[in-house]
């Protein structure tokens, strides 16, 4: 079973591109499992159409602790299996513990057994690394690969770039690797390019260019991954791109991140126009 | 035998504390707590937490200390532990009826962010809290401060909860508002005691005694009798002045309530030896207009008496202490009257508001060596006197292994005292507790002088 963390600045379509990215699996034969690590609880609504899921920590908190496996995994889009942490209203108590509560759970209840022949579990992490909490699917093992999704603005890069600070701590002690970076488009000049040199400097690879399509937002609008909502669009085919180039990489480093300047140099090469 | 390997060099140590000189700050903020009459203390975190502070002040005091708590389980440290906190204020009111329960926050619900003021205003607002009875709180999270923190923080709380401001905001009565620090319920006594003898009208909170140490009776006082009424709290903020007892523990009250309802104040160190009890007598007669009567004259001069009797028992020994900064200091400057060499005074709890070293420096010379703040524990106390051993040192129960590794005399002081009795009835401030204190000086002097004394000088008359 290939393990896998999905991090990135908030609102980057971290969540969307997990979906369509699983759904492109899926298709392809594969049992996947999702993970969503995020409060709002919204990583697992396109494969399940719609916002159906019970959380793990909501489960938790009405029936204790010896709650079944079935109460909190939702089988979605072609046998995906699909599982949200949750976690408190915003605000309030503390959502990096929730994760770790909830992944030693779902260890315990035996989420990731043999028996489900799981060829890939996605944890789809909320923003940045803001603390131990939002660390864990990456501690002890527990993701091996990581693929940043960003964009070419500045802000993006930068979540990246600290993002890649977090592994390089981890990885240091552990098995996790960096799998790549995810360049979600957001129509920035030159926008592969910069991403292309950002992943160069940090030691990795831009796996793959998703450009900009309305389709995504069509899509979602149908609670649905691209794939589910029309299989034969040009987007679908993107997606597909991508599962295949993760489905055969092979290239798992330890990140270098850059220092500010660093990263600002090359925003000046790149990113102003001409 | 335990901490025999305790070497005499102090090489250079980081981020590793060996048996800490302090404790959590919910244990200073529940006994603060139990200083309000009828008041029921509550610990917001997980039931360890609550159960050490608890047995903490139990064991010290040999008397049962109640408290609730939260009872955090793993779903209230990631939902915020609010619902446990309206139900344990339920639970409380209907079970246990106490005026007032007072919240001490921990680790646990520090870190999660839980916001006490939010909590509370939604438990009057859902009528949790029945009328006229009232919750206070303090934030007392232990990766900060100390034990002598946490029972600031709940004075503190006191006054920003309670004290009430005058319709004028001027003086309203004659009243001396004596705000002690962490000390004694006996030694709160003696001090109520002076300002009784003075015919001074005062309100002491938090006030301990009566509580900690109740007689027993036969029969079960969930709330003993004594304890500082919240009508007397609330009324402090009429009174004409306060005088904080104690620059850590007494004065950020003191303080808030000069803010809050313009009650001016004065800090004096805690009256423990001659100088100190007299400066504390001189302040309390000027700010309350008073004068000193013969009774307390006479406690003086049979203080006087007694010291220059057995003066020659004292003078030049060596003596090294550890404990809390509002006490080390007048006890420091109380042997160093009695001609004692102060050699070593080390505290755990941090001293940045306090001129610490300065006072003690101030006391008996450049020669001490003081070590104050975070980091500073009783492995390096140890160190210190295996360096350069004392004739007698002061320190609480866990200095007993220190006094049975170097075969030094230990006189238990400050918190916790789990192997003693004694702290609870007999105090040490004023100028009777410096006559128990001296007795207690020279009892244990004098008896290590009859164990190691030859035959030939083994004296009847000491």
């Amino acid at each position: 079973m290939r393990k896998i963390a999905i991090y990135g600045k908030g609102g980057i379509g971290k969540s969307t591109t997990t979906q369509n990215t699983v759904a492109a699996l899926a298709e392809m034969g594969k049992n996947v499992m999702v993970v969503g690590c995020d409060p709002k609880a919204d990583s697992t609504r396109l494969l399940l159409n719609g916002l159906a899921q019970k959380t793990v920590l909501d489960t938790l908190r009405t029936e204790g602790e010896d709650l079944d496996l079935d109460d909190v995994v939702k089988v979605g889009f072609k046998g995906t299996r699909c599982v949200e942490s949750g976690g408190p209203e915003p605000g309030v108590g503390c959502a990096g513990r929730g994760i770790i509560t909830s992944i030693n759970l779902l260890e315990q209840l035996g989420a990731f057994d043999a028996q489900y022949k799981l060829d890939y579990t996605f944890y789809d992490v909320l923003g940045d690394v803001v603390c131990g909490g939002f660390a864990m699917p990456i501690r002890d093992g527990k993701a091996e690969e990581i693929y940043i999704v960003c964009s070419g603005e500045m802000m993006a890069m930068y979540a990246a770039n600290n993002i890649c600070k977090g592994i390089r701590k981890f990885a240091e002690a552990g098995t996790v690797r960096l799998g790549g970076l995810i360049c979600n488009s957001r129509k920035v000049d030159r926008e592969s390019d910069l991403i292309t040199a950002l992943a160069e400097k940090l030691g990795t690879q831009m796996i793959h260019f998703i450009p900009r399509d309305n389709v995504v937002q069509r899509a979602e609008i149908n609670k649905k991954t691209v794939i589910d909502f029309d299989a034969s669009v040009e987007q679908a085919e993107e997606y597909r791109k991508l599962a295949r180039a993760i489905e055969s990489n092979t290239m798992f480093i330890v990140p270098n991140p850059l220092e500010m300047p660093q990263l600002e140099e090359l925003l000046m090469k790149f990113g102003i126009a001409d | 035998m335990l901490l025999r390997h305790t070497p005499s060099t102090t090489p250079e140590r980081h981020a590793l504390t060996i048996n800490p000189a302090k404790t959590c700050q919910p244990v200073g903020a529940m006994y603060a707590a139990l200083g309000i009459h009828n008041c029921m203390p509550h610990s917001h975190g997980s039931q360890g937490c609550c159960a050490y502070h608890r047995s903490a002040l139990t064991r010290h005091y040999n008397d049962p200390i109640m408290s609730g708590t939260s009872s955090f389980s793993e779903g209230a440290s990631v939902f915020g532990g609010q619902a446990n906190l309206l139900e344990a204020f339920t639970n409380i009111f209907t079970l246990y009826s106490p005026d007032i329960v007072a919240v001490n926050t921990t680790c646990l619900s520090e870190v999660i962010g839980d916001d006490l003021t939010q909590i509370i205003n939604k438990a009057y607002e859902e009528k949790k809290i029945p009328a006229g009875k009232i919750v206070i709180h303090a934030n007392t999270p232990s990766f900060t401060g100390s034990h002598i923190t946490g029972y600031a923080n709940m004075a503190a709380a006191m006054v920003k909860y309670l004290a009430k401001k005058t319709a004028d905001g001027g003086r309203q009565t004659d009243t001396i508002n004596l705000i002690p620090s962490f000390i004694e319920p006996s030694d709160m006594a003696e001090i109520k005691h002076i300002a009784e003898e003075m015919e001074i009208s005062y309100i002491m909170f938090p006030d301990t005694c009566g509580v900690v140490n109740s007689p027993l009776d036969g029969r079960f006082h969930l709330y003993p009798r004594g304890g500082c009424p919240k009508e007397k709290i609330e009324a402090s903020g009429s009174s004409a002045a306060t005088i904080a007892i104690g620059v850590l523990g007494a004065q950020p009250a003191a303080k808030l309530l000069d803010t809050k309802c313009k009650v001016p104040f004065e800090t004096v160190e805690v009256p423990i030896g001659i100088s100190a009890t007299d400066r504390f007598i001189d302040t309390l007669r000027k700010i309350a207009g008073a004068s000193v009567p013969s009774s307390i004259r006479i406690e003086r001069g049979q203080l006087v008496d007694a010291i220059s009797d057995m003066c020659q028992y004292t003078y030049g020994k060596k003596v090294s202490l550890v404990g809390d900064p509002d006490i080390l200091v007048p006890l420091v400057e109380f042997l160093n009257d009695l001609g004692m060499k102060v050699q070593h005074v080390l505290t755990g709890t941090s001293t940045n508001k306090y001129k610490f070293e300065e006072r003690i420096k101030n006391i008996c010379g450049e020669n001490v060596k003081i070590l104050a703040g975070l980091g500073k524990d009783m492995y390096l106390f140890h160190q210190l006197l295996q360096a350069d051993k004392p004739d007698l040192f002061f320190g609480n129960t866990y200095c007993k292994y220190i006094a049975r590794d170097m075969d030094i005399p230990l006189l238990r002081i400050g918190f916790p005292i789990y192997d003693r009795l004694g702290h609870s009835y007999q105090p040490i401030a004023g100028y009777r507790g410096g006559m128990n204190l001296l007795i207690r000086i020279l009892n244990t002097l004098m008896d290590r002088i009859d164990r190691d004394a030859n035959e030939e000088e083994f004296e009847l008359i000491m």
